[in-house]
């Protein structure tokens, strides 16, 4: 049994047993073991990748010429592998996804135990909801991770179809009306968008058909991306357009944003936080996946940099009028989706921008918004236990109340917004100074949204945290150990970013656009 | 592009996958629920029809397990599905019309020659037939997303959803000859575990406004009229 196999089967089985283990508390304690073990899989997956990466061949991309696309047949550090007929391959790039989407499961997991069993005391669901919803935690792990490591297009398509399927009755888990609403509208709007997805899939495999003789491989990430440059390019430019509809429909890209800030805030808490800090980052690693194929297709037409002004273009938009729906929030746990619209835009923008320095910053920025919002999540879960309550108008005085979750909300709030010593703040100077290089006017818009979207959290962070607290409000037993951990890390993140992390950050900057920065 | 010069077989095809956009507009137009679950499982009937031309044509083996694994799912099982579906939840006398019927049809027939617009610069000239199933495909899945735009009964927009994956699977099919068989079970799964859940919804749905109108479903606002309270 080797590593890959390990981090998918461990959420695989996990899932399986979950559906049949009765006693909630028991199941809660399991869900947190199955996380646990998935997360040292994802490490030994790690190393096994560090261990292989130092492999020459790591700059060779598609536009090197036609003889040196053979070569990078070969590619350039990756672990590959067939398990169950199906192709999976591990380069730098995913594997550091795959370590993220393991670690925040471990710590939601760890906050999801003794916050689900409250919501099962007060009586919002009952026993047999808290099966399905254990179950369907580790099998939308189990989708997520099989989204990241496969190397077959088609497989990653059923995989993020299948983490909205996953999700969508975790949703609607209280079934007041308004969770069902949300439910619905993620569940249609996700199923359209990914519908336009398969249709670019479709697309894609026409385009590999006319090139790759082996029509089981057409298929493949590592072998179209060998083959890129001979991909019709009229063909791989409407398949990319849908492809980025579809998957950009999942990352939240503005217009098709409608369905997030809804199943996002109706959903239990511990759900908003993987959703947030998660399958939003799964999505995007696929429309990146997708922008490097294109790039290779279209690298000798007129418009060689359609999809990254494409990317660019739809990050700045939903960058931008996020920022200014923050203001307009009435609900805490909204107001926190509109601020995850937000940074996908930023990190949308960032690959579009591409290049070595623009691309560490967003594959950075990734990693520090995962852990920054899935830890303000966590802690927004212990605010409505306080309250009583999402209105932002009704939460009042926490750090009186309950200094420890007053104090984890101020400072996740201001390391999301990207105040100096949290990594936030390294990866956005990062991509303005990127923006600056290669695309100078759009700094001020990039400083104009960074300045309208503080404002907005913090003309509604301020009473939430210092105001009068109502009277008779109480403490609740919170568990702040995930939120310490990942605002600890990102601090870290900000002060000094450790070789080993920089290195590997590094080389999926040059799987990415074929240069490293370091 | 002259279509008799085709070989006959892909001209069966051709009209086959005609027969298909045909009935995306028939969906679109009917207004009794269960006409409407007939004309798609006629379409899912037609879609495995073209697979298993395709299949003949090109001599793919794996193409017949799909024609069947469409016919099982798209024409019989999720029809049927729905149609129980339907009788549960008493709507067998539903009938819902359009707001505007012509002004809808008129928007599929733009929608159709949208496609072809599309498409038809994108592949060469000699691949006639595959331009013109790629178009239609395309036309199928756009008509589906208007349907689902449009009614805003949950049970036609579930009808919608399912024809659009009818599109995708012609495209799939008859342009490259059917995606491999691992994608085409997983995208087959998924259709199916979708299905279970619009059930699930419908019921959830129902009970929580006592209606399948999903034009109801609209507490969810950027800014809500009175403040939600007990909602964490």
């Amino acid at each position: 049994m080797n590593a890959l196999t390990l981090v998918l089967v461990t959420p695989l089985l996990g899932a399986l047993i979950l559906g049949l283990i009765r006693p909630p508390p028991l199941a809660g304690w399991f869900n947190l073991g199955v996380s646990a073990l998935s997360l040292g899989a994802a490490l030994w997956l790690a190393w096994s990748v560090a261990l292989v990466s130092d492999a020459p061949g790591d700059l060779i991309g598609p536009n090197a010429g036609p003889t040196a696309s053979l070569i990078a047949g070969s590619i350039t550090g990756a672990i590959s592998g067939d398990i169950a007929g199906m192709p999976f391959r591990v380069d730098a790039f995913n594997v550091y996804l795959v370590v993220l989407t393991a670690f925040v499961a471990l710590t939601t997991s760890i906050f999801s135990r003794p916050y689900m069993a409250y919501v099962l005391e007060i009586g919002r669901i009952g026993p047999r909801r808290m099966r399905t919803y254990h179950s369907m935690y580790q099998l939308f792990m189990f989708t997520m991770l099989v989204a990241l490591t496969t190397d077959n297009l088609g497989v990653m398509w059923v995989a993020v179809e299948g983490a909205t399927l996953a999700t969508v009755l975790l949703v609607s888990l209280y079934r007041t009306p308004e969770a069902v609403e949300a439910a619905w509208k993620y569940f249609i709007l996700c199923g359209v968008g990914i519908a336009l997805a398969l249709f670019g899939t479709v697309l894609t495999y026409f385009a590999a058909q006319q090139v790759i003789a082996d029509p089981a491989a057409g298929l493949n990430w590592s072998t179209l991306y060998a083959e890129a440059g001979r991909l019709e390019p009229a063909v791989m430019r409407l398949a990319f357009v849908f492809l980025l509809v579809g998957y950009g429909t999942k990352v939240g890209l503005v217009p098709m944003h409608q369905w997030l800030p809804d199943a996002h805030s109706e959903g239990p808490t511990p759900m908003s936080a993987v959703l947030s800090g998660l399958l939003l980052n799964v999505a995007l690693y696929a429309v990146v996946r997708l922008k490097m194929l294109v790039d290779g297709s279209l690298a000798h037409t007129a418009a060689p940099h359609l999809a990254g002004n494409l990317l660019m273009g739809f990050g700045l938009v939903s960058f931008l009028v996020a920022g200014l729906f923050l203001h307009r929030q009435r609900d805490i746990k909204r107001m926190f989706s509109y601020s995850s619209i937000e940074h996908m835009g930023l990190m949308t923008f960032g690959f579009g921008l591409g290049g070595p320095l623009a691309t560490f910053g967003a594959l950075l920025h990734m990693l520090v918004h995962s852990l920054t919002k899935s830890a303000i999540f966590v802690t927004v879960g212990h605010a409505t236990h306080i309250a009583g309550t999402q209105a932002i108008e009704q939460i009042r005085g926490l750090i009186r109340t309950q200094p420890t979750v007053g104090w984890s909300l101020l400072i996740g709030v201001a390391a999301i917004a990207g105040f100096p010593p949290f990594g936030v703040f390294m990866s956005e100077f990062l991509l303005l100074t990127a923006t600056m290089k290669t695309a100078p006017w759009f700094t001020l818009a990039l400083l104009s949204g960074l300045a309208v979207a503080f404002a907005g959290l913090f003309r509604h962070l301020h009473p939430m945290v210092y105001g009068i607290p109502p009277e008779g409000q109480q403490p609740v037993s919170a568990n702040m150990i995930p939120v310490a951990i990942h605002l600890t890390l990102v601090l870290w993140l900000g002060l000094a970013i450790p070789a080993f992390l920089a290195n590997w950050l590094d080389r999926a900057t040059g799987l990415i656009t074929g240069a490293r920065l370091l | 592009m002259n279509l008799s010069l085709l070989p006959l077989l892909q001209q069966l095809v051709l009209v086959l996958a005609a027969l298909v956009l045909f009935l995306s507009f028939v969906l679109l137009a009917q207004n009794r629920l269960i006409s409407a679950i007939h004309a798609f499982a006629w379409q899912g009937a037609l879609v495995a029809a073209v697979t298993t031309v395709v299949a003949a044509t090109g001599h793919i083996h794996h193409l017949y397990f799909s024609a069947a694994l469409t016919l099982g799912l798209k024409a019989l099982l999720i029809p049927w599905m729905l149609h129980r579906l339907v009788r549960r939840l008493e709507l067998e006398r539903h009938t819902e019309s359009l707001q505007s019927p012509t002004l809808v049809t008129m928007g599929a027939v733009a929608l159709v020659i949208f496609s072809y617009w599309l498409v038809l610069p994108m592949i060469q000239e000699e691949l006639t037939f595959t331009r013109n199933i790629v178009a239609i495909s395309l036309a199928v899945v756009l008509i589906g997303l208007l349907m689902m735009v449009f009614r805003t009964q949950a049970v036609a927009a579930v009808l919608g959803f399912m024809s659009m994956e009818n599109g995708l699977f012609l495209a799939a099919v008859s342009a490259t000859g059917g995606m491999p068989l691992v994608v085409e079970l997983g995208v087959a799964f998924d259709v199916l575990v979708a299905m279970v859940l619009f059930g699930v919804f419908f019921l959830q749905i129902r009970e929580s406004i006592d209606s399948l109108d999903v034009d109801r479903l609209n507490r969810l606002r950027e800014t809500p009229s009175e403040i939600r309270g007990e909602n964490q």
